[in-house]
C-alpha cells in the first residue's frame, strides 16, 4: 500500500519533469534564447552611488569604511565610501569623486509586485465594507434594500471585470475627475464587493435561527445581535471563502494594467519591450503572483488553525 | 383583575405555508402561577408560547403581558421581550462566548448593567444552577445538562417577570433530565410566573397549578392537574396521556 503510493508520487515527479522538458523543447523549436542572467536584476539590483568630495583637502586616513578628509580650513569631515578611488595623502577639489557605495534597490517587478500588493489591500478592505453592507441588505426584508442589493450584485457577477475597467476608467473615471488608480481600486473593490455579499449572506444564513431567536427573547435590538451574536460566528464561518475571495482579488488585479497602473503585470509588459525575454519574464510574473497567493493561503491556514482551537 | 399578568384573548395564527397552529387560543395567567402546555406533536404548543413574546406575530387576537398590551404594533417590543425569559429546546447559547459573557451581555448591552455588576450577578446565578465553575468554559465543551442549567441562568439575569420553557428536558439524556426540572420546580416556589410546555407529567403533576391540554390549536381541556390526568372528558386527551404515561 505505502511502496504504491510512493510509485505514485514518483510518477507524478516524472510528469513534471516531462511537463518541463516539453516545454525546453517547444522553445528550441522555435529557436528561443533563454536569458534567465538578466531576469534577477529587475526584481533587485545592485546600483552604485558615487560620493563626491564636499571639501577641497586632503585624504587624511581610511579606516571602517570611512574616509577622513582634511579640509583647507583645517577641519576634518568624516564619509562613508565603501569602495574608495582615492588614497591616502591624495588631494582632492571639491566635488571630485572620492568612490562609490552599492545600494540594493527594487527593480520594475519588486515595484509592480509593490503596486499588485497595495492595490489588492486598499481594493479588499473597501470590498469588505460594500460587501458586508449589501451582504445586510441582501437578507433585509425591506423590498428597497433588497432589490437594490440584488440589482448590484446581479450586474456586477453578469459583466466581464474588464468591461467594468473601462467603465469605471473611461466614464465613472472621466465625469469625477478619477485618478486612474482610484478608478482601478474602485473597480475592482466594486466587483469584489458583490462576491463578498454573497459569502457574506450564506454566512449569516448559516448561523442556525435559534441565535437570533435566543438573543431577541433577551431583548435585544436587530443591531445588538448582529454585532455581539451573528457577525462573530458568521465572520469566523466565512474566514476560508474570504481568504479564497482575496486570492481571486489578487489575480484578478493584473487586469489593473489595461488602465496603466503599473503593477506587477504591467512592469512585465515593459521589461519585455527593452529585453525582448517575454517567455522569463512571465514565468518570472506568474512566479511572483504565485508567491503572494501562496503565502496568503498558508497564512489562513494557520489563522484557521488557531481559530479552531478555540472551539 | 389586578393579579392577572398574561392575558389572550382569542388568538388565531396561520403561518404563511397555510398552517392553521392557533384557533380562538385565550388563556389568562396570574402572578406566580405555574401553567404547564400538553399536547401531541404539532397541536400549536411552541406556537402560543411564542406569541407571548411576540416572536411570532399573531392574526387577530390580543395578548396583554403585565398590563401592556403587547399585540399592539405600535408597542416597542424589543426591549420588553427582556421581561420574559425563554428557555429553548436546544438551549441556543452562544458558542462564541464563555458561559459567564452568555450570561453577561445581554445585561450590559440592554440592561446596561456595567460589567462588575453584571458578573456578579451572573455568577450568583450559575452557582444556584451549579455551573460556578465551568463559567470560563465554552457551551461546546458543556453537556447538554450541563448548557439549559446556564440558559436558564441568562434568561434569569435579566431579572424576568415570566418565565417560558419550551420543552427544555426533551433533548437531554434521561439522566441530565433531573437536575433541570429541580431548578425549574425551585423556581416555581419562590413565586416565579411560569408557562412550561412539557411532556414531563411528573413535573405537570408535583409543580403545576394548571395543566392546559391543547389540539390542533385549540385549547381542549384545561384544569388542575388532578381534573386533567385523572378526569380527562375527551377521548383525544384520553389516548394522549395513555400513549404519554
Ligand atoms: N415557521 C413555521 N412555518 C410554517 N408552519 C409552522 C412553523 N412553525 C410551526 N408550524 C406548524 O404549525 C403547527 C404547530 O406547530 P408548533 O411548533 O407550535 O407545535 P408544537 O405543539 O410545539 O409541536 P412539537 O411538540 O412538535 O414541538 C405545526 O403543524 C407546524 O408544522
Ligand atoms: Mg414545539
Amino acid at each position: 500500500m505505502k511502496n504504491k503510493k510512493l510509485l505514485w508520487n514518483l510518477l507524478y515527479v516524472f510528469v513534471i519533469i516531462g511537463i518541463g522538458y516539453f516545454i525546453y523543447l517547444s522553445s528550441a523549436h522555435v529557436n528561443y534564447i533563454w536569458r534567465w542572467k538578466n531576469i534577477p536584476s529587475f526584481i533587485v539590483y545592485n546600483s552604485q552611488d558615487t560620493i563626491d568630495s564636499p571639501v577641497s583637502g586632503i585624504v587624511e586616513n581610511y579606516k571602517n569604511k570611512t574616509l577622513y578628509i582634511k579640509s583647507v580650513k583645517g577641519k576634518i569631515e568624516a564619509l562613508k565610501v565603501e569602495h574608495p578611488e582615492v588614497e591616502k595623502g591624495q588631494v582632492v577639489d571639491k566635488d571630485d569623486e572620492l568612490g562609490y557605495n552599492t545600494h540594493y534597490r527594487s527593480g520594475p517587478l519588486l515595484v509592480g509586485l509593490y503596486m499588485t500588493l497595495k492595490i489588492s489591500i486598499m481594493a479588499m478592505v473597501v470590498a469588505m465594507f460594500l460587501g458586508l453592507i449589501t451582504g445586510l441588505m441582501r437578507i433585509s426584508s425591506n423590498p428597497l434594500l433588497k432589490n437594490l442589493a440584488l440589482t448590484y450584485i446581479e450586474l456586477v457577477r453578469g459583466t466581464p471585470l474588464l468591461v467594468q475597467l473601462f467603465i469605471f476608467y473611461f466614464f465613472i473615471g472621466t465625469v469625477f475627475h478619477l485618478d486612474r488608480l482610484v478608478s482601478g481600486v474602485g473597480a475592482l473593490s466594486v466587483f469584489e464587493g458583490a462576491y463578498i455579499a454573497e459569502i457574506i449572506r450564506a454566512g449569516i444564513q448559516s448561523i442556525h435561527k435559534g441565535q437570533r431567536e435566543a438573543a431577541l427573547s433577551l431583548g435585544m435590538n436587530y443591531y445588538q445581535i448582529m454585532r455581539h451574536i451573528i457577525m462573530p460566528q458568521a465572520i469566523k464561518r466565512t474566514m476560508p471563502a474570504m481568504a479564497g475571495q482575496f486570492i481571486s482579488l489578487i489575480k484578478d488585479s493584473s487586469l489593473v494594467s489595461v488602465i496603466s497602473i503599473t503593477d506587477l503585470t504591467k512592469a512585465g509588459r515593459e521589461i519585455i519591450t527593452s529585453t525582448f525575454s517575454p517567455f522569463e519574464v512571465w514565468f518570472t510574473v506568474a512566479f511572483m503572483y504565485l508567491v503572494l497567493t501562496y503565502s496568503l493561503s498558508f497564512l489562513t491556514q494557520i489563522i484557521e488553525r488557531k481559530m479552531a482551537k478555540s472551539d | 383583575m389586578t393579579n392577572t399578568i398574561i392575558k389572550a384573548e382569542n388568538v388565531y395564527k396561520t403561518y404563511p405555508g397555510g398552517v392553521e397552529a392557533l384557533k380562538d387560543v385565550s388563556l389568562t395567567v396570574s402572578k406566580g402561577e405555574v401553567v404547564v402546555i400538553i399536547g401531541a406533536s404539532g397541536s400549536g404548543k411552541s406556537t402560543f408560547l411564542r406569541t407571548l413574546n411576540r416572536l411570532e406575530k399573531i392574526d387577530s387576537g390580543k395578548i396583554t403581558i403585565d398590563n401592556m398590551e403587547i399585540t399592539n404594533p405600535k408597542i416597542k417590543i424589543t426591549s420588553l421581550r427582556s421581561e420574559i425569559g425563554m428557555v429553548f429546546q436546544h438551549f441556543n447559547l452562544f458558542p462564541h462566548l464563555s458561559v459567564l459573557n452568555n450570561v453577561v451581555l445581554a445585561q450590559t448591552i440592554v440592561k446596561k448593567r456595567d460589567r462588575k455588576e453584571s458578573v456578579e450577578i451572573a455568577m450568583e446565578l450559575l452557582r444556584r444552577v451549579g455551573i460556578d465553575d465551568k463559567a470560563d468554559m465554552y457551551p461546546g465543551q458543556l453537556s447538554g445538562g450541563q448548557q439549559q442549567r446556564v440558559a436558564i441562568a441568562r434568561s434569569l439575569a435579566m431579572k424576568p417577570k415570566i418565565m417560558l420553557f419550551d420543552e427544555a428536558t426533551s433533548a437531554l439524556d434521561p439522566e441530565m433530565v433531573g437536575g433541570v426540572l429541580d431548578i425549574m420546580k425551585s423556581l416555581a416556589k419562590e413565586g416565579m410566573t411560569m408557562v412550561v410546555v412539557t411532556h414531563e407529567m411528573g413535573f405537570a403533576k408535583e409543580v403545576a397549578d394548571r395543566v392546559i391540554y391543547m389540539d390542533e390549536g385549540r385549547i381542549v381541556e384545561a384544569g388542575t392537574p388532578k381534573t386533567v390526568f385523572s378526569g380527562a372528558k375527551s377521548e383525544r386527551l384520553k389516548q394522549f396521556l395513555s400513549q404519554i404515561l
